[in-house]
């Protein structure tokens, strides 16, 4: 046993220590390598997202030239058979159509999914019984599992046979009025924006539901409890004392499920029936969207242009996805910090 | 507003309560009725996919490729299956090293702006989608070497990369401050600490983390239609060249129209949703560790 003291103290430390850590220089250089090599690793991400917006650019600057910058956004001509390299106008390439798929399907999928994910959160969050929590919001994430080409093939086989009765019943009710009956009018043939916004309502569902349980978990329990103990009923404590705090929260969430629907390609494309001429007013009618024209045309592309055509359809995809993410962000953000 | 003047706070609340209470009650039913729509969706899509799926899933499905003429009888998704194995684990190679790397950076090294700008583009690219990952790739890379089963691995790893440092970051915070402490007052240096103590600790959540990714990255097919193409003649397991997946072929056998090829592409869908819960499931199991692990 060594007497107590300092010199026997660094004597133990000194066996038990790794032969490596005595020799001065190579913990170090290796130190800082590891250290270097993460810190490159961190800005990939950076790189990529750069990267991305620079070579989207590049392959669709040839069209972008030649059509002109903004003349792609104002125009639904997409005529690709028209395109020749040496005349330049009129622009056969125009993705007012694909935008306007894009949102409205979109916006069709969000007015479903974001009542039915807060609705759902709040049940697993505020009503279920303790046991059920679990399984429940588990189920829930599960609907985020299934790959998007089994809802898209699902879709077609399953869904909008199931809708068929409905809609054809509202396409020659609410169809035959005078002015809403342009934008609910018939023939229905199953492919169309509204079966792509319904199975997109069922793929971002578990996105926004999955934010808005982090939220609504984060309100504070004494003040649940206290609305309880001044007798508001179950729904008046949720009024009260979660769904105020939460509003930013949902919001950020609702925002993410957004950039998720505006993104979707591949049961989007197998189910709203790729139809590029012109915007249908219908929601009941076929129409394509600017993943769905991507995912559709990109491999097939031998036209002039056509492929650098496609590449400013994905451009513009990118830009707003980016905005619509980094909006996103802020207001989650905001909302937590509350 | 009379009455309240008129008689006791008892005679007018009684009605009033019994209003709020029913209130309550169809609003909450409501909320569940949300909750029974997702649930039933979810079980619609899975029980129709093993219905149509398993009516024409056998052995030769697993075993062979597709036949020449898509409107005959028999065959399978061997080739996919491969193809997806192999896309994605490479993929996986590439994307968690790097994953995990950027989250060390990010809880271990980084300070100030710069891991914060890192912290938020990360969440971005997991937003961003992945028709237009598959476009970047067949830009940068496509253009010069033509369609192969890496560019799909490329574009693929774009995608789990930032899901893989979320997680990790997340699971790398979890880990207690005493434990680095005691790393380096023992003399550890920085990149042992990390290596030898804050990774193994938080090992279960980044394979968690990890599982999630790769499950994910199983039933893409956006991306790859743009970067590996698919390649129904024979089953290839070189990555140089072009391969199919899986995804590709329920893609592209769902729409030919006729009967066979759609038998064939649901026993794939039924395929590739037990691969991504086998997945998902592996995941659950390590997450579960952690959670237990924390309490």
């Amino acid at each position: 046993m060594p007497p107590p003291g300092e010199g026997g103290g660094i004597a133990t430390v000194a066996v038990r220590t790794p032969a490596s850590l005595l020799r001065r220089g190579r913990p170090r250089i290796a130190d800082r390598i590891f250290g270097a090599s993460v810190s490159v690793m961190g800005t990939v991400v950076l790189v990529v997202i750069a990267a991305m917006v620079v070579f989207l650019v590049l392959q669709g600057l040839p069209a972008m030239q030649h059509y002109g910058f903004f003349s792609f956004l104002s125009s639904q001509r997409w005529t690709p058979s028209t395109a020749f390299q040496n005349v330049s106008r009129p622009n056969p390439y125009g993705i007012l159509q694909f935008i306007y798929g894009t949102m409205l399907t979109s916006i069709i999928g969000m007015l479903i999914a974001v009542p039915l994910a807060v609705g759902a959160a709040l049940v697993i969050t505020e009503v279920a019984p303790q046991r059920v929590k679990g399984p429940l919001s588990a189920l829930v994430d599960l609907l985020a599992a299934v790959p998007s080409v089994v809802y898209g093939f699902w879709g077609v086989f399953a869904l909008i046979p199931a809708i068929k009765p409905v809609v054809d019943f509202l396409t020659t009710t609410v169809g035959t009025v005078p002015v809403i009956g342009t934008v609910f009018g018939g023939p229905f043939f199953g492919y169309s924006y509204f079966a792509a916004g319904l199975v997109l309502a069922i793929m971002v569902l578990p996105i926004i539901a999955a934010v808005c349980r982090e939220v609504f978990r984060s309100t504070p329990r004494n003040e649940k409890e206290a609305a309880l103990a001044l007798g508001a009923t179950r729904w008046e404590m949720i009024r009260i004392a979660v769904l105020p705090r939460a509003r930013s929260g949902i919001v950020g969430a609702s925002l993410l499920g957004l950039g998720r629907a505006l993104g979707e390609t591949i049961a989007v494309t197998m189910v709203i029936g790729n139809a590029v001429l012109h915007i249908n007013s219908s929601v009941f009618s076929q129409g394509a969207t600017m993943s769905s024209v991507i995912a559709n045309e990109f491999t097939e592309a031998t036209e002039p242009f056509h492929l650098s055509a496609l590449f400013v359809v994905g451009f513009w995809l990118l830009i707003v996805a980016l905005v619509v993410n980094v909006l996103a962000r802020l207001v989650a953000r905001r909302g937590v910090a509350l | 507003m009379t009455q309240l003047a008129l008689g006791s706070p008892g005679f007018r609340n009684r009605p009033a309560v019994g209003r709020r209470r029913v209130k309550s009650a169809v609003l909450v039913g409501l909320l569940i009725a949300a909750v029974v729509v997702a649930v039933g969706v979810l079980a619609w899509v899975l029980v129709y996919v093993a219905i149509q799926g398993i009516a024409a899933l056998n052995l030769g499905f697993l075993t062979q490729t597709p036949p020449g003429n898509p409107a005959s009888v028999g065959g399978g998704f061997y080739n996919g299956i491969v193809g997806s194995l192999i896309i994605v684990g490479i993929a996986a190679l590439m994307a968690i090293p790097l994953g995990v790397g950027a989250a060390v950076y990010l809880v271990e090294y980084g300070r100030g702006r710069l891991s914060e700008a890192i912290r938020f583009f990360n969440d971005v690219l997991i937003g961003i989608p992945t028709i237009v990952t598959g476009a970047f790739v067949y830009a940068i890379w496509v253009t010069r070497f033509g369609f192969s089963g890496f560019a799909g691995s490329l574009s693929l790893a774009i995608v789990m990369m930032p899901l893989v440092t979320r997680t990790t970051e997340e699971m790398l915070r979890l880990v207690p401050h005493e434990l680095r402490e005691g790393s380096l007052a023992l003399g550890a240096t920085r990149s042992q600490t990390v290596m030898r103590v804050c990774i193994p600790t938080a090992l279960p959540g980044i394979i968690t983390g990890a599982m999630l990714a790769v499950a994910r990255a199983m039933g893409e097919t956006a991306p790859l239609l743009l970067t590996t193409l698919g390649n129904d003649l024979f089953t290839e397991y070189n990555p140089a060249k072009r391969m199919s997946t899986l995804s590709l072929q329920i893609f592209d056998n769902a729409v030919t129209g006729f009967q066979e090829g759609q038998g064939r592409a649901w026993a794939g869908a039924l395929t590739l949703i037990a691969i991504v819960l086998i997945f998902t499931m592996i995941a659950r199991f390590f997450g579960r560790r952690v959670r237990t692990s924390n309490a």
